[in-house]
């Protein structure tokens, strides 16, 4: 990982027409989602204010505090804009803070904690217990080939599913990774190991850049 | 671990690995790490934004003042702070002192800080944390500092800075001592880096790396001295991944505003019109010292 003092300049776009991906930077582990876009060759920018959503196709919500990225959605006045491009189909991938986020319920949040109801899940906060124990382990993941390495730090767990909800993967018969519409949430950090695959699913959820500009 | 009917789940799940480890650092990346010492005040940084509290009897400051032994908090006190707050608790240890480590694993916190704020318990020797589930963080003043702890296991590294003063010039100085001297190793080739690995008197494969990729191979925090929401958003431009403030809030006078200020001035280190917006109308930052004025270096404790 390069020196995270150099400045955020997005990245190049030779022809124009790629989708830019853009990675919420308020807290958390933003910098390892933009490594692995990057990596794929996805367009990213980093996402603090109504202005940089503006300029994105798609969001990666990524984990940390959901308590602090709450308070900083109201602050940086983030909060209504992103509900209307989230209302509007915008493709997002919520990783643990960032899948808490998005839940239609979340239970054991704090009672000024605001989420976007963008995937009919409930989800409770750091359901897995504190950090002593958080786990790495393999899960089966539909439509992958070979398992995939899954990394829960303080992690929340999925405690209901709406019918529209496609579960993805389990693990111990919990949902850990599940996707509605152009929605998809996991409750462990794929940026955190060096296999890519479901951030290439996730981009494949992205139309092309057209449709922003058009 | 249930059994599943897939072939993932065969091998059983692996808790306290350095992926593990080091993850919860990364999730704390971009935030403000409070010093605490009362539930409400556990309370008061939680809802100004805090990532993580930092649960101690004194803040630095005190503990300067009051002179004496410095040692780990009563579990009773990180007990009452755990059950105040939902985000990441942590607690320091004394350096070298592994059973006041085990108890602090033993109380569930959820990253140590093998500190030089309280009184060394070895002259010589660190704790190895590579022996212990829950993540650690070290202090460092420099480079070869800061890859001796990582050597012995730390997961998260912060520059020292010089606790309880609300004096930022020793964090400036120990930030730019790290980073630049990551930039100039980027700039060796392979067989001065031997000669790097002696000066720096850090470990050749970690110099190694460094070279290779420009960055410690874990996340550099910056703590010790951090008064105002400008000294959080100069520790971030500087090369900082998040910050610790310690005394810097709950001795200022009205905490609260003070410590949203610093949250978004951390998240938004780069906008100067979003600095000047939360910068405004704080009232007084901790008083502070000048270096000239305090007789006990905190950041010389550490080897």
């Amino acid at each position: 990982m390069s020196s995270p003092s150099r400045p955020d300049t997005g990245s190049a776009d030779p022809t124009g027409t790629t989708p830019v991906v853009g990675v919420l930077a308020l807290q958390g582990a933003f910098q390892a989602h933009q490594a692995v876009l990057d990596r794929l060759g996805a367009r990213t920018r980093q996402v603090r204010t109504p202005a940089d959503l503006a300029g994105v196709d798609a969001l990666v919500m990524p984990g940390g505090e959901s308590t602090t990225m709450s308070r900083l959605l109201h602050t940086a006045e983030l909060f209504d804009p992103l509900a209307e491009r989230l209302a509007a189909g915008m493709p997002v991938f919520g990783t643990c803070a960032g899948m808490i986020l998005l839940a239609a319920e979340v239970l054991d949040g704090r009672p000024d904690q605001r989420s976007f109801a963008a995937i009919d899940i409930a989800v409770r906060r750091n359901g897995y217990g504190r950090q002593i124990d958080s786990f790495e382990h393999e899960v089966d993941v539909d439509g992958l080939d070979a398992p995939f390495h899954v990394v829960f730090i303080r992690a929340p767990k999925v405690e209901r599913t709406g019918p529209g909800v496609e579960v993805l993967a389990r693990h111990d018969g919990v949902p850990v990774l599940a996707r509605q519409g152009r929605v998809l949430v996991a409750s462990f950090h794929p940026e955190l190991t060096d296999d890519d695959r479901l951030h290439a699913m996730f981009l494949a959820m992205v139309p092309p850049s057209a449709a922003r500009a058009a | 671990m249930a059994h599943m009917s897939s072939n993932a789940a065969d091998s059983p799940a692996a808790r306290g690995t350095y992926r593990v480890k080091r993850g919860l650092a990364e999730m704390l990346k971009g935030g403000v790490i409070m010093d605490v010492v009362t539930p409400e005040q556990a309370k008061i940084a939680e809802d100004a934004g805090a990532c993580a509290v930092m649960a101690l009897e004194r803040v630095p400051a005190d503990i300067r003042r009051d002179g004496g032994v410095a040692r780990m908090s009563d579990p009773e006190m990180i007990e009452g702070i755990k059950a105040a707050v939902t985000i990441p608790v942590m607690a320091k240890a004394r350096i070298g002192h592994f059973v006041e480590a085990q108890i602090l694993e033993a109380l569930g916190v959820d990253y140590i800080d093998e500190s030089e704020v309280l009184t060394p318990a070895d002259e010589t020797h660190h704790i190895d944390k590579f022996a212990f589930t829950v993540p650690f963080v070290c202090g460092a003043t420099n480079l070869g500092e800061a890859l001796r702890r990582i050597s012995e296991g730390a997961c998260m590294i912060r520059s020292k800075g010089e606790a309880g003063t609300g004096n930022i010039v020793e964090a400036v100085r120990h930030l730019r001592n790290i980073t630049g001297d990551i930039r100039k190793v980027t700039q060796a080739d392979s067989a001065e880096l031997f000669q790097w690995a002696k000066s720096l008197q850090a470990p050749l494969p970690l110099v190694q790396e460094i070279a290779e990729t420009g960055w410690l191979p874990v996340p550099l925090f910056c703590a010790g001295g951090i008064a105002t929401p400008a000294d959080a958003a100069l520790a971030m431009q500087l090369g900082a991944e998040a910050v610790f403030v310690g005394s810097g809030i709950f001795k200022s006078d009205d905490p609260a505003p003070r410590a949203k200020a610093i949250v978004e001035a951390t998240t938004h280190f780069r906008d100067p019109h979003i600095l000047a917006k939360v910068s405004r109308g704080l009232g007084a930052p901790m008083t502070g010292i000048g270096m000239d004025e305090i007789n006990q270096r905190y950041a010389e404790r550490g080897w």
